[in-house]
């Protein structure tokens, strides 16, 4: 196991250390790696300064080495807008998109895994077919429309919950979270619920789909000719087996949910990282984008990779290879 | 209530074979779902719509010409300035009719999500025919850039490269195709892959036949129902993309407004209650997706189990 | 609740009476047991025999309580120790198995869930029907695969069952519908998916097992020769009706029905080196699709005019062995020439 573990790992650093040389290549290749990094209002010499500063006139490999070394170090430039460094503006944003996500694919999960063992133990009733009906118009959906039609009914015509902005806060583990507080929650609600809503139409299909697969298998009729209670039958055999392939999924989901939250960060004005990148490839506050990327990629190899552990601890054949 | 009475002397059969073609089979088994066959009547009317928009609107909203910046805003079923017609839906921002904009915006869209699917299924497509047929590190070097676009959002991808080439129509149809191809790379790779070893191949292989021909008039038909499945969502797909992307500032430009773009306008409008602007767009929209998904849904089942045969 | 108790309720385990259980699909009713009938005594080894879709399974099921849509038992009485359990309900039903009667299936891989350990599944088996902690539970488990024989139990409980061999899965299995001493075993093929040297051996385990404790037994099978060295009665079944049923002496040396001598005549200890395999000819019947008369016609030597119009009832041809039934219309012992149709060229 633990030889499978370092390979998998270096096999991530590889993929971590191939985007950095895209992310290089690309700064090169498409415009005036000078103009992305410092900006087009400094006069000649203020740019040939910069230039000299940031070792720009050096060969490229020198440069690609820099630039992974202030990588390491935590620096890929600083922001036109902010005037901060880029990496730890975008950091300081992340646990507000992470709330998002996070709650987000709770909600998909507490709603679309109930509706999908429905669905799928009772694939004839009219409640099920619905379930299915709904699911193809839930994902699809236009998510930013839906952000809308949500602020419209729920915030304009009957202003139970605030239409944009994060809520108060409170500290953990030294973050600020909004979840923790009552305000927090009711700012959060919306956009959450919208960003959910593809994912429970996933969720529900996926869960619908394992359980119609495990349902016929012979250990659930033999568990039941062992006497066992239905609730037993469906949460330890049923459930558990349709549950282990999803959790993998959900898995890779999260990372997708982090990037589908620009589109609702925007409109709910919600301080997450997502929002930050839309205003910064709006006002061309290219330090910001570069280091986003980084970021994202960042987050989904390492995704990738605790998918994988867990998918071996949770499925005993793929974890205990080699049987009797 | 228990046997089906039957007489000795006749017999019954249970379905008469019937020497129709493949298609007809499918057509028979999509037909099955009625949701799936009020999907396509739906697209069917989308798409009708879109192709006679010029004759079935009053107005053509890209022509400046013929807005009335003073109708800006009025409400369903205002009647317009010089009492030539009625804004049914009422108008946006800038003063176009809202039933003429959302004609003409479904025009862009199905446009720009049909032309981008079929230009990324033809490049994807052939990507992963050469990936079969080439093996070892082509192959392998195909397939990695495959799995590297596919293991990242769509979106955030879309967002970085129109960062870098600008927006614009044709920019946003690149980027579609950029990202998408490599969903039927791969499909077609794994379904040309199966299909290399069934005996026909070896039959032509004997016949002396060239290899691209084997690949393009043999392999190819076979690979093509898991590709139509994959090409009806992407369109879908595609144009929620564009939608989005439009949404957000970085599509199409703003005096041609696709749907995305326009549900965008009417986002300031909202709070004021001045709703439609925003809502039918949304509407079409929905309605253009859900059709084009229930048709891919369905499509998907027939398709599937004939795959197994 | 009229339960029906009959005159010595204590020594019978399981009566089943014209049990009809039918199967609705979109292209038809199925009756897959159409009317069948037998006693089980405590301690008595029923060997169900028939091909596949015969029905014999079915009735396993149906005995159990496992039949799920589109299936339905729809007539019949079924009375366990003198209890109708299809008027039971289904909490009583519950408690019922897994614990006065359990189900052996026929391929354990598939019957054991992958990713619960072994003692995970032992251990609520027994914690459904009784209350014991987990460690009790446990101990029980142990016991019992240790009283099968089975070495180095503790190892086998904490295994997962692809960890486990065919043979050893199967006896898991069987350990676990003995683990609460049931009165009444049902067993589907338990040893088809296995190789004869392993067959031979827990057919031989198992009627060990069922003379220590007196529990019933209902071995379901395609395979005569299996059943024959283990079985106290022989019940043929053929498009879901018994055929054929009596004692196994009685059935195996003086076949009245003709199907019955077909499947004697075709097991290749009652051919003669070098010769053909005898079989029988042609299929059995779809079940949407039967034949007027009795369903063996189509294939039987023996068929007349009479066989086509009207479907036998049970008749006991044997004077001196009335216990043996037949349901056939010109029932007795095969000529020696035509003991099956030879399969034509």
């Amino acid at each position: 196991m633990s030889g499978w573990l370092l390979r998998r790992v270096g096999q991530a650093a590889l993929v971590v250390l191939a985007m950095t040389v895209i992310v290089f290549v690309g700064l090169h290749a498409v415009g005036n790696p000078v103009d992305i990094l410092i900006g087009d209002d400094l006069n000649q010499q203020e740019r040939l300064q910069a230039i000299a500063r940031l070792g720009l006139d050096q060969p490229l490999w020198r440069q690609y080495l820099a630039f992974v070394d202030g990588a390491l170090h935590g620096s890929l430039g600083r922001s036109f807008v902010y005037q901060e460094d880029a990496f730890h503006l975008i950091l300081q944003r992340l646990p507000a998109t992470l709330e998002l996500a996070v709650s987000a694919l709770l909600l998909a999960v507490l709603i679309g895994v109930p509706l999908g063992l429905v669905a799928g133990m009772w694939p004839e009733h009219p409640l099920s077919k619905a379930l299915m009906a709904g699911s193809i118009v839930g994902f699809s959906l236009p998510a930013f429309w839906v952000a809308l039609m949500l602020i419209m009914v729920f915030s304009v015509q009957l202003g139970w919950l605030p239409a944009s902005g994060r809520g108060a806060t409170r500290e953990w583990l030294g973050v600020a979270w909004s979840w923790l507080t009552l305000d927090g929650l009711q700012h959060l609600l919306l956009p959450a619920v919208n960003l959910a809503l593809f994912k429970i139409s996933l969720v529900l299909r996926l869960t619908r789909a394992g359980v119609r697969e495990v349902l016929p298998q012979d250990f659930v009729k033999f568990a039941r000719a062992k006497g066992l209670s239905p609730t037993r039958v469906l949460v330890w055999h049923v459930l558990r087996n349709t549950l282990i392939p999803l959790v993998t999924v959900l898995g890779l989901e999260l990372g997708s949910t982090i990037a589908y939250a620009v589109v609702t960060e925007s409109i709910f004005a919600w301080p997450g990282a997502g929002k930050l990148i839309l205003d910064s490839i709006n006002s061309l506050d290219r330090p910001v984008v570069v280091a986003y990327l980084m970021v994202v990629v960042l987050i989904f190899v390492t995704l990738n990779l605790l998918v994988d552990v867990l998918y071996k601890l949770l499925d005993p054949r793929v974890r205990l290879e080699g049987a009797a | 209530m228990s046997l089906i009475p039957s007489q000795a002397a006749a017999k019954p059969a249970a379905r008469p074979l019937r020497e129709h073609s493949i298609w007809w089979r499918m057509a028979a088994d999509f037909a099955r779902s009625r949701m799936a066959l009020a999907g396509l009547l739906l697209l069917v009317a989308v798409l009708l719509v879109a192709l006679v928009a010029p004759w079935i609107t009053p107005q053509n909203p890209y022509d400046l010409m013929q807005l009335d910046v003073l109708d800006a805003r009025l409400p369903p079923g205002s009647p317009q300035g010089s009492g030539q017609y009625t804004y049914w839906l009422g108008t946006d921002g800038q003063g176009r009719d809202l039933y003429s904009a959302i004609v003409y915006g479904l025009r862009i869209s199905l446009l720009v999500g049909v032309g981008s699917a079929a230009v990324a299924a033809v490049v994807g497509t052939l990507m992963g025919l050469l990936a079969a047929y080439a093996g070892g590190r082509i192959d392998a070097l195909i397939m990695r850039l495959v799995d590297l676009l596919l293991s990242f959002p769509t979106l955030l991808m879309a967002l970085m490269i129109l960062a870098w080439t600008g927006k614009g129509v044709g920019n946003v149809v690149l980027t579609l195709v950029l990202l998408e191809w490599a969903y039927y790379a791969r499909t077609a790779r794994g379904q040309a892959l199966v299909e290399a070893r069934r005996d026909y191949v070896e039959a032509a292989r004997g016949l002396g036949l060239p290899d691209w021909r084997i690949l393009l008039g043999h392999i190819l038909p076979n690979c093509l129902p898991p590709l139509l499945v994959i090409g009806a969502l992407q369109v879908a797909r595609a144009i929620t993309l564009e939608a989005t992307l439009s949404f957000l500032g970085l599509g199409v430009p703003i005096t041609e407004p696709s749907l995305g773009l326009l549900i965008s306008n009417g986002y300031q409008y909202l709070l004021s209650n001045e709703y439609w602007i925003s809502v039918f767009p949304g509407l079409a929209l929905l309605a253009t997706i859900v059709a084009i998904n229930l048709v891919g849904d369905q499509l998907r089942d027939v398709l599937n189990p004939r795959l197994m045969k | 609740m009229a339960s029906h108790i009959s005159t010595d309720a204590g020594n019978i385990t399981l009566e089943v009476r014209d049990l009809h259980t039918r199967f609705h699909t979109r292209e038809g009713v199925l009756p897959v047991v159409d009317g069948v009938s037998f006693t089980l005594r405590r301690g008595q080894v029923l060997g169900l025999v028939g091909e596949s879709g015969s029905g014999k399974s079915v009735t396993g099921f149906s005995i159990m309580g496992l039949i799920d849509p589109p299936g339905r038992v729809e007539s019949g009485q079924l009375l366990f120790q003198g209890r109708e359990l299809r008027t039971l309900s289904p909490r009583e039903r519950r408690s019922l198995q897994g614990d006065r009667m359990a189900m052996i299936f026929q391929d354990p891989m598939a019957t054991l869930n992958p990713v619960l350990d072994i003692a995970t599944q032992m251990i609520e088996a027994v914690q459904a029907h009784r209350r014991v902690s987990r460690a009790q539970a446990r101990q029980l488990a142990r016991d019992t695969l240790a009283s099968m024989g089975i070495p180095s139990p503790d190892e086998r409980l904490d295994a997962y069952p692809h960890q486990l061999s065919g043979g050893m899965r199967q006896r898991v299995a069987i350990a676990i519908a003995l683990l609460h001493g049931p009165d009444l075993i049902i067993a589907d093929e338990p040893t088809t998916a296995l190789d004869v040297t392993l067959q031979a051996q827990i057919l031989s385990e198992v009627q060990a097992l069922v003379r220590e404790r007196g529990t019933a037994l209902i071995w379901i099978s395609h395979d005569l020769s299996v059943v024959a060295g283990l079985a106290d009665q022989i019940a043929v079944m053929y498009a879901g009706r018994i055929v054929e049923h009596g004692t196994v002496d009685q059935v195996l040396d003086h076949p009245q029905h003709p199907y019955t001598q077909g499947l004697i005549g075709s097991l290749p200890s009652a051919n003669q080196r070098g010769t053909r395999l005898r079989q029988i000819s042609g299929m059995a019947p779809s079940l949407l699709d039967m034949p007027a008369g009795c369903a063996f016609a189509p294939r039987c030597p023996r068929a007349s005019a009479t066989c086509q119009q009207a479907r036998p009832e049970i008749s006991l041809p044997r004077p001196e062995a009335p216990d043996h039934a037949v349901r056939c219309h010109h029932p007795g012992a095969a000529p020696a020439a035509s003991l099956s149709a030879e399969v034509a060229a």
